[in-house]
């Protein structure tokens, strides 16, 4: 039988739903008994968070004041101390999993999967390859561990209304002291998480500025949606880093993607197959996001986008 | 430093787009146009940087693979690196394998101060020989780099995560792995070509190396993505409201 187990991704205070995300792949598992590792300097909030999601058997903790940051040097000791007593161990795709995951692989001599994005069995897996120009079946040997990251996009978050049990897990892991935090600098803002948002509005190159995004912000927040971009956009420095979209960067799933301004290129696209809805806004009718737009619109997004938003 | 490792991957260049074979064998690449993985040339694009500051001797840039390997070599050689090692299989060598030959190649070299390697190479897109890399050679990873700053027996590096950017303090030697914005690769010219063809390129066949390349995880059948179909066009914004209305999305 399965026993796998998720580390947690949090931010030290709250659980990331990239976590219930991973716990549903890993419940796509027949008969997987599912833990989640909450490795956190405070662990008691996002543990009782996990132990709320759906499909999750038990939640450990181990508290270290080590932990107040995700450095895969000084998780992934802690994750191969409790390694034996789990078939699987999976973390999320997003930039702490890609960090920290294939760390853990490598001390326990094994091999990583990348980015499942479906079950076919409990050591067979699906994922893209080619920036999702070809899909891939891969199988593990089952006489090792299972080390994985899970495509998020690919999931829907399992639901909440669980109360697992919280055990605390002893660690007397050593951890090296030759990695450490600075600084961590978040661009916060009000409008809904890029990754998880149910409606994302991107701009790309052909917005032209950092002052002219100010007409996708406005629409974004008409429509109570994130906001993304090309990597154009963020080479370009119109916008920070987090908020690029595509094989690069970040792989969304939104209900609604609008792209204003973005060609399409192959590696831009591989980052929205997943979207309900794709809306191309573009000046160019060539352009290759037309291709893949559910609905499209040629002409020029500075006149279209304020009518756009003025109309809503 | 004394050393500074650079590993390049012979990869489809970004331009092509792949097509599985219709056997579901694998994609096909024959005749395609290869490149080095663009993570790669800005991993070297770095750390002749650092050697142009005076913070490092040598620039050994390294692939595994056939000998075709060799032209991505030649190439890195021409943007300045000072010599090459292939690392000569025909085999497929998964991410395991790949840092377990990259540490053994560390050990023989000695001195190596600082290993740079792209974040993730754009054809298997695993993104984990560097952090396996850090974990077998006990030393750190920074991984997703924007920024490296040199100081000392110390490195601060600048990495590109999904809530902006985060600062770490390592100490060397370090694996760091790059991201896009970290620099713009230099192009190369045609004199340096020529120079290239002088420089070092040592060939060391993989089995010299008795390397385990760990359980493997195999690949057993490539399919193409399902596709997305053209929509609909639509003539204004009062088109476009009316199309998303009957979707219910606004």
């Amino acid at each position: 039988m399965s026993k796998i187990l998720i580390i947690a991704e949090h931010n030290g205070s709250e659980l990331n739903p990239s976590t219930a995300k991973t716990v549903a792949c890993a419940a796509e598992i027949d008969g997987a008994e599912v833990h989640v590792a909450v490795l956190a300097a405070n662990a008691a909030a996002i543990a009782s968070a996990a132990a709320e999601v759906d499909g999750v058997n038990k939640v450990l903790t181990i508290e270290r004041s080590e932990n107040e940051h995700p450095l895969a040097a000084v998780l992934a000791p802690q994750i191969v101390a409790m390694a034996d007593a789990y078939s699987h161990i999976f973390g999320p795709s997003t930039t702490f999993g890609k960090d920290l995951m294939p760390h853990v692989a490598a001390l326990l001599g094994v091999n990583q999967i990348s980015d499942i994005m479906s079950v076919t069995g409990s050591h067979t897996f699906k994922r893209p390859v080619y920036a999702g120009n070809a899909i891939v079946t891969v199988s593990a040997a089952t006489d090792a561990t299972v080390v994985a990251t899970v495509r998020t996009a690919s999931f829907s978050a399992a639901g909440g209304g669980n109360s697992a049990p919280i055990e605390a897990a002893d660690s007397n892991a050593d951890i090296p002291s030759h990695t450490r935090f600075v600084s961590l600098q978040s661009g916060k803002t009000d409008r809904p998480d890029l990754q998880t948002a149910a409606k994302v509005v991107s701009g790309g190159r052909g917005v032209g500025s950092s002052e002219n995004f100010g007409i996708i912000y406005a629409l974004a927040d008409k429509l109570g949606a994130g906001v993304g971009a090309s990597r154009a956009a963020v080479d370009a420095g119109y916008v920070p880093n987090e908020m690029q979209v595509g094989q690069t960067g970040k792989i969304i799933a939104p209900d609604l993607y609008i792209a204003i301004g973005i060609s399409g290129a192959i590696q831009h696209l591989t980052g929205i197959k997943d979207a309900g809805t794709i809306v191309a806004i573009n000046k160019d009718e060539e352009a290759p996001i037309f291709e893949v737009a559910d609905i499209g619109l040629v002409g020029d997004l500075f006149q279209i986008i304020p009518e756009l938003t003025d109309a809503l | 430093m004394d050393k500074i490792l650079v590993g390049l991957k012979r990869v489809v260049d970004y331009n092509v787009r792949v097509r599985v074979k219709s056997d579901g064998s694998g994609v096909d690449t024959d005749g395609v146009k290869m490149s080095i993985n663009p993570f790669d040339e800005i991993a070297l694009e770095e750390a002749l940087r650092i050697k142009e500051r005076g913070d490092a001797s040598e620039v050994i840039v390294m692939s595994i693979g056939s000998g075709e390997a060799q032209q991505q070599l030649r190439t890195g050689l021409a943007m300045g690196a000072d010599r090459a090692i292939l690392v000569q299989t025909d085999a497929a060598i998964e991410p395991l394998g790949c840092a377990r030959i990259f540490k053994a190649m560390i050990d023989k070299e000695g001195d190596v101060g600082l290993v740079l390697l792209g974040k993730q190479a754009i054809d298997d897109d695993n993104s984990q020989t560097g952090q396996m890399l850090a974990a077998i050679w006990g030393r750190p990873q920074a991984t997703f780099a924007s920024e490296v700053v040199l100081d000392g027996d110390k490195a601060r590096v600048t990495r590109e995560v999904d809530i902006g950017l985060e600062t770490i303090e390592v100490d060397l030697p370090a694996v760091v792995t790059t991201d896009l914005r970290l620099n713009e690769p230099r192009y190369v010219k045609l004199p340096d070509i020529m120079k290239a063809k002088k420089k070092p390129l040592d060939e060391v066949p993989v089995a010299e190396l008795g390397i385990d390349a760990g359980p493997a995880i195999e690949a057993t059948a490539y399919e193409p993505p399902t596709e997305r179909g053209r929509g609909v066009m639509v003539d204004d914004v009062a088109g476009l409201i009316t199309a998303l209305q009957d979707k219910g999305l606004v």
